[in-house]
C-alpha cells in the first residue's frame, strides 16, 4: 500500500502528459485482474513484446504486406494501471507515424485476435478512442416468446374444447335418460292425482319457503 | 303448515325430475369454498401494495393501524357478507332485494364495480403473461439495451433510462407520451389479453363447478413459490439489510393521519369486500355452515399472507439495493483507477473510502473533475415502488442479478398470475351469480355459452387498455373505480343489514346457521364501530382526494428531464370520465330505489282506476 503511494508520487504517473508526439497514438488500458481474477498473469516485458507483435500483425493484415515489424510499434508511458501509449511508425520511414485512422481500422479488423492473445475482452483491453464493435443481436426466425405463447394457447384451447364437448355429451345423455321415464309418467301421474300438462311445473316466484320475509 | 306442503311438493318434483332446475349449484367440499374465498381475498395487492405501505409508513409500526383496521373493520364486514349470502342464498342483487326492494341498487352497484374491476385486472394478468412468455430466453430481454440500427451504440431512450424501464415502457406497453395521444392497438398485448381471457374462461366455464377445481392450484401455488423465494432471498447478500429496513418500527409515523387512512383502505380492498363476490360464493354453501369461523379464517389468512409475502420481497429489495450500491462504487473505483493509473483491482469496495480521502487530499481538483457519484446505500433502499412498478421494474431488475435468472423470473410471474387469476374468479362470480339469480340468462342458453359471452364482451371492452395510452387508462380505472364506490357500497351494506334487516333478526339467523349467537365483539362492531369507521374513512378519503389536483406521471422520451416522470394534470374530458367512473356505480343505488318507487306508484295509480277483485296486494313480484 505504501509502496504504491510512493510510486504515485512519481511525476510521470499522472495522466497529464505532453501529447505533441502522440497525436497519431492510442492509449491502451488493460484490466487483467478484473478479467481473470486469480488466474491473472503478471504484466512484464515479454507480455509487452507480445502486444507489440499483435499490433504489428494487425497492421500486416490490414495493409496486406509483410512490411511491419516489432520495431515499428513504439510504446511510451507505461504505468502501474497497466496503461501505456503506442504509435505505429511507417516501415519505409521510421521517423514518420502512420495515420490514426489507418491504425484504428487495422485494430478494429483484428480486434478479436488481439483480445484472444491476451485472454481479455473489449472491455478489459481498451483502446481509448476506438469504440468496440457491438455484437449483432441474435434474432431467431421465430421470437421465442411466440413459441411459448403458442404452447399456452394451444393447451388452453384444448381444455376449452374438452370441457365443452364433455358438457354437450352430458346434456345429450341427460336428454336420453329423460325420454325413457317420460313414457311411463302418464301412468304414474294419474296414480298420484296430478294432472298438470307441463311436467316441469311453473315456478311460483311469489312463494318463498322463507316465511320470515313475507312478514313485510 | 304451508312449509310442509312445500316440502312434500318439492320432494315429489325432485323424484320425478332428474334435472332439478331449481337446485342451486354447491361446493364439492368445504375446502374448495375456503380456498376460493382465500384466493379471492389474497391477490396482487398482498404482494405489491402491502410491503410498499409497510416500508413507506415506518415498517413494523404500520402493523398496528393495519391490525386495528382488520379487527374493527375488515373482519366484521367479511363476516357480514359471508353470513348474509349464506342465509339468503342468492347473489348480491338478490340479497339486497330480499332485504328491501329499494336496496336492489346496492347489488347493481356491486355488479357494475365487479365488471369494471375485472376488465383492468385481467389486463394486468395479460402483462404478467407477456413477461412470463419472455422469461424463457437467455439473456433475459430486459437485461441489456438493444443495439441501434447502425450497431454503433445502444438506443438512446434505453441508454438514458435503464434496460428494465425501456423493456417495460417501450417494448411491452409502447406507451404514448401523454393520455390524449391514443396510439394504436398493440397486437402483442391483444394476443396476451386474449390468452388471459381464455385462461380465465377455462376455469370459469361452468361457474363454481370448475372454479372449485381450479382453486386447488391457483390458491395454493403462490404459497409454495413465496416459500421458495423466502429461502432463496434470505441467502442473498444484502437480504438482512432489506429486512431490517422494512421492519424497523418508526413510531413517529403513527401520528400522521394518512397512515391510518391508508391502513383502513388497504384492509378494505385487500379483503375484496363490497364486490359481491364473497356473497356469491357463500350463497352456494349449505345453510347450516359456521360462517363465523370461515370469516375469521379468511381474514387472518389474508393478513398473514401479506406479512409473509413482504419478507422475501424486502429481502430481495435489500439485495438489489446492495447490488446497485456496489455497482455505483464500482463505477467510481474505475474512474479513480483510470484517472490516477493505479493498479487494477487495488481499490476495492472495502478500502474505497481510504483511497478516496487520500486522493482527495493529494489531488482535489482532479478528483473533482471526475464527477464521482455520491453512492449512498440508504438512497438505493428508499427507491421503493408499489403496483406494476414493483413487479415489472424493481423486481425484474433484481431477478437479473440473481444466478439462474430465468427460473426465478418464471416462478415469480407464474405466482403473480395465479394470485391474480383466483381474484378474477371472485370478480366474475360477482357478475355471473346476480345475473343467474335475476333469470336474465335465457333458459335456452347453456351456462358455458353465457360465461363465454361474458368473457368475449369483457375482452372487447378491455381492448382500450391495449392501446398506446392503455396504462394511463388503467391507472384511472384503478384509482377511481376500485376505491370510492366500494366504500359507499360497503357503508350501505352494513347499514342495510344492521338497521333495515335488523341486527337482532340477523343474529337469530346466524344462531340458526352456526349454532351460537354472535358475541359482544360482533354486536359492537356491527352496530357502531364499523359503520362509524367506514364513514370516517369515506370522509377522509374525499378530503384527501379533493385536496390534491389529479395528475399522472407520463413516460415521455422527449421530456427535458427524462428519465424523470413527466407529471401532467388530467385534461378536462378525462377528468369528467374519472368522475363518471366513480359516480355511476354509486348513483345506481338511489336510481334503483327511485325506479322501484315509480313502479309502486304506477301500480297504485292503475289499481285505483280499475280495482281488481282478485288483486293480492300483499304479493310483490321479485322482478
Amino acid at each position: 500500500m505504501f509502496g504504491l503511494l510512493l510510486l504515485l508520487c512519481l511525476p510521470p504517473a499522472l495522466g497529464a502528459v505532453d501529447f505533441s508526439d502522440y497525436e497519431n497514438g492510442y492509449q491502451v488500458r488493460l484490466s487483467i485482474k478484473t478479467a481473470l481474477g486469480d488466474e491473472a498473469y503478471e504484466w512484464n516485458e515479454s507480455e509487452m513484446f507480445l502486444f507489440r507483435a499483435t499490433i504489428a500483425f494487425a497492421m500486416r493484415q490490414f495493409t496486406k504486406t509483410e512490411a511491419y515489424g516489432i520495431d515499428n510499434i513504439v510504446v511510451r508511458n507505461q504505468t502501474q494501471r497497466v496503461s501505456f501509449w503506442f504509435i505505429v511508425t511507417s516501415p519505409e520511414n521510421p521517423a514518420q507515424t502512420v495515420e490514426k485512422e489507418t491504425v484504428e481500422k487495422a485494430i478494429r479488423r483484428s480486434r478479436n485476435r488481439i483480445n484472444n492473445a491476451f485472454l481479455l475482452t473489449d472491455k478489459t483491453l481498451e483502446f481509448l478512442g476506438i469504440p468496440p464493435t457491438l455484437a449483432a443481436p441474435i434474432s431467431p426466425a421465430t421470437p421465442p416468446w411466440l413459441i411459448v405463447f403458442g404452447v399456452v394457447i394451444g393447451l388452453v384451447c384444448a381444455g376449452i374444447v374438452a370441457l365443452l364437448t364433455s358438457s354437450v355429451v352430458k346434456r345429450r345423455r341427460g336428454n336420453k335418460a329423460k325420454q325413457l321415464p317420460e313414457e311411463e309418467d302418464p301412468a304414474k301421474g294419474t296414480d298420484k292425482g296430478i294432472t298438470c300438462e307441463d311436467r316441469n311445473g311453473v315456478y311460483n316466484q311469489g312463494f318463498s319457503d322463507d316465511d320470515r320475509l313475507t312478514q313485510l | 303448515m304451508s312449509g310442509d306442503v312445500v316440502k312434500s311438493m318439492s320432494a315429489e318434483t325432485q323424484m320425478e325430475e332428474p334435472k332439478a332446475t331449481e337446485e342451486r349449484p354447491k361446493w364439492d367440499n368445504k375446502v374448495q369454498y375456503l380456498l376460493t374465498c382465500i384466493g379471492f381475498a389474497v391477490g396482487l395487492g398482498n404482494v405489491w401494495r402491502f410491503p410498499y405501505l409497510c416500508q413507506k409508513y415506518g415498517g413494523g409500526a404500520f402493523l398496528i393501524p393495519y391490525l386495528i383496521a382488520l379487527v374493527f373493520e375488515g373482519l366484521p364486514l367479511l363476516h357480514l357478507e359471508l353470513a348474509i349470502g349464506q342465509r339468503l342464498r342468492t347473489g348480491s342483487i338478490g340479497v339486497w332485494n330480499s332485504i328491501s326492494p329499494y336496496l336492489g341498487g346496492v347489488g347493481l352497484a356491486s355488479m357494475t364495480v365487479s365488471f369494471l374491476v375485472g376488465l383492468f385486472y385481467n389486463t394486468i394478468l395479460a402483462w404478467i403473461l407477456w413477461y412470463f412468455f419472455h422469461s424463457f430466453q437467455n439473456p433475459l430481454p430486459w437485461e441489456n439495451c438493444p443495439v441501434n440500427v447502425n450497431r454503433t451504440g445502444y438506443i438512446t431512450e434505453c441508454e438514458k433510462s435503464t434496460p428494465v424501464n425501456y423493456f417495460w415502457y417501450r417494448e411491452t406497453l409502447n406507451i404514448t407520451p401523454n393520455i390524449e395521444t391514443g396510439g394504436s392497438l398493440q397486437w402483442w398485448l391483444v394476443l396476451c389479453l386474449a390468452t388471459a381471457w381464455c385462461l380465465v374462461y377455462v376455469c370459469f366455464i361452468r361457474g363454481i363447478e370448475t372454479i372449485g377445481k381450479a382453486v386447488y392450484v391457483t390458491a395454493t401455488f403462490p404459497y409454495l413459490v413465496l416459500t421458495i423465494f423466502l429461502i432463496r432471498a434470505l441467502t442473498l447478500p444484502g437480504a438482512s439489510l432489506g429486512l431490517t429496513y422494512l421492519f424497523t418500527p418508526q413510531w413517529e409515523t403513527l401520528k400522521n393521519p394518512k397512515v391510518w387512512l391508508d391502513a383502513a383502505t388497504q384492509i378494505f380492498f385487500s379483503l375484496s369486500l363490497a364486490f359481491g363476490g364473497l356473497i356469491a360464493f357463500s350463497s352456494y354453501n349449505p345453510q347450516k355452515n359456521d360462517c363465523q369461523r370461515d370469516a375469521l379464517i379468511v381474514g387472518c389468512v389474508n393478513s398473514a399472507t401479506s406479512i409473509y409475502a413482504s419478507i422475501p420481497i424486502f429481502a430481495i429489495l435489500g439485495f438489489k439495493a446492495t447490488e446497485n450500491f456496489n455497482a455505483c462504487l464500482g463505477e467510481n473505483i474505475l474512474a479513480l483507477t483510470n484517472a490516477f493509473n493505479i493498479g487494477d483491482q487495488n481499490i476495492t469496495v472495502e478500502n474505497y473510502d481510504d483511497w478516496f480521502t487520500h486522493l482527495n487530499e493529494t489531488e482535489p481538483s482532479l478528483v473533482m473533475d471526475l464527477h464521482l457519484r455520491n453512492c449512498n446505500l440508504q438512497t438505493f433502499l428508499d427507491q421503493s415502488a408499489s403496483g406494476t412498478g414493483l413487479a415489472f421494474i424493481v423486481f425484474t431488475e433484481a431477478v437479473i442479478k440473481m444466478p439462474a435468472s430465468q427460473v426465478w423470473a418464471v416462478l415469480f410471474f407464474v405466482m403473480l398470475f395465479s394470485l391474480g387469476l383466483s381474484s378474477m374468479f371472485g370478480n366474475l362470480e360477482g357478475v355471473l351469480t346476480p345475473l343467474l339469480d335475476l333469470n336474465l340468462v335465457p333458459k335456452w342458453m347453456p351456462k358455458e355459452v353465457f360465461t363465454g359471452l361474458m368473457c368475449v364482451v369483457s375482452f372487447a371492452v378491455a381492448l382500450i387498455f391495449t392501446l398506446g395510452s392503455g396504462n394511463y387508462w388503467l391507472e384511472i380505472f384503478n384509482n377511481y373505480v376500485g376505491s370510492l364506490p366500494l366504500l359507499i357500497i360497503a357503508f350501505f351494506e352494513i347499514t342495510a343489514v344492521v338497521f333495515i334487516y335488523g341486527i337482532n333478526r340477523f343474529s337469530d339467523d346466524i344462531k340458526w346457521m352456526t349454532g351460537q349467537r354472535p358475541n359482544l365483539y360482533w354486536q359492537a362492531t356491527w352496530r357502531v364501530i364499523s359503520p362509524l369507521m367506514l364513514l370516517v374513512v369515506f370522509l377522509a378519503y374525499i378530503v384527501v382526494e379533493a385536496g390534491e389536483k389529479p395528475s399522472y406521471s407520463a413516460w415521455n422520451p422527449n421530456y427535458v428531464d427524462f428519465p424523470l416522470a413527466d407529471v401532467h394534470a388530467y385534461p378536462e374530458w378525462v377528468y369528467s370520465i374519472c368522475v363518471l367512473l366513480s359516480a355511476v356505480p354509486c348513483l345506481l343505488i338511489p336510481l334503483a330505489a327511485l325506479y322501484r318507487l315509480a313502479q309502486l306508484l304506477m301500480k297504485y295509480m292503475a289499481d285505483r282506476r280499475t280495482p281488481n277483485p282478485y288483486g293480492n296486494d300483499s304479493y310483490v313480484s321479485d322482478l
